[in-house]
């Protein structure tokens, strides 16, 4: 299915990009951060198991096991510090 | 009455006296207005002078909808009145003003509480990173495990680490 990953912080640096349409074979979060890590390279280190790296579906915080759906909006960012 | 919206994520710097007095809105029923403001120092662990400024990045659509949900939240645990978070995001300095929670209530108790309650929550869950400039080059700034501990007293325990 067809999703927009926007990326932000220090991940959007690494990976040179805040936004990118992906197409993908995941059914949740967690098993799409692991397709955008075997893709190696900038997407590998940014997003690389062991990182904290914090996810939300449609503008709302969620975990590795919420399910994907198509057009939905994914983002990956580290640990937040407004205030 | 012109309707004030309760979440702004603006550059603007705010005035924290016209926002209360906006929030106050000539209600008789309020006896309490608690607010907090958190402001740009020049350092963080080490030396005076080593921040020279701050970048606030947001996630836009998001930073709004966690805020609102959080006010959401704050009205159904405490018994306020009104409600009133801004939040500055691009480029800032030292002594500037970033974020104003303000809340409105009867009695003391509950705002003082509201307001505590807004910080911790926006702290740990709204979508804002800091990168701040020192002589080495520009840093992100590190999520705080108090932060999540102050979370946790208020009931919530999301993890942001």
């Amino acid at each position: 299915m067809r999703v927009t990953v926007k990326y932000f912080a220090g991940i959007r640096e690494t990976i040179g990009t805040g936004s990118e349409r992906y197409d993908t074979a995941a059914a949740t979060l967690g098993e799409l951060r692991d397709e955008l890590i075997a893709l190696g390279g900038d997407h590998a280190e940014a997003l690389a198991r062991g990182k904290a790296v914090r996810l939300a579906l449609n503008q709302t915080m969620c975990d590795e096991s919420t399910a994907l759906s198509e057009g939905a909006e994914v983002a990956f960012f580290p640990p937040v510090t407004g205030g | 009455m012109i309707n004030v919206p309760r979440v702004s994520i603006q550059t603007a710097d705010f005035d924290v006296a016209k926002e209360i007095a906006a929030l106050r809105a000539q209600d008789p029923r309020v006896g309490a207005v608690c607010s907090f403001i958190g402001t740009v120092r020049d350092r963080t662990a080490g030396t005076p002078g080593a921040i020279s400024s701050m970048e606030l990045e947001h996630y836009p659509g998001m930073t709004e909808k966690s805020i609102e949900l959080m006010i959401d939240a704050a009205h159904a645990k405490f018994d306020i009145f009104g409600t009133r978070v801004i939040h500055r995001v691009g480029l800032l300095a030292p002594l500037d003003q970033i974020v104003m929670v303000a809340v409105t209530s009867a009695h003391r108790g509950e705002s003082f509480q509201a307001c505590e309650f807004l910080m911790d929550y926006l702290k740990t869950q709204a979508p804002f990173w800091k990168k701040e400039q020192t002589p080495e080059g520009a840093r992100w700034v590190d999520a705080r495990v108090a932060d999540d501990v102050a979370l946790a007293k208020w009931g919530i325990t999301a993890c942001n680490g």
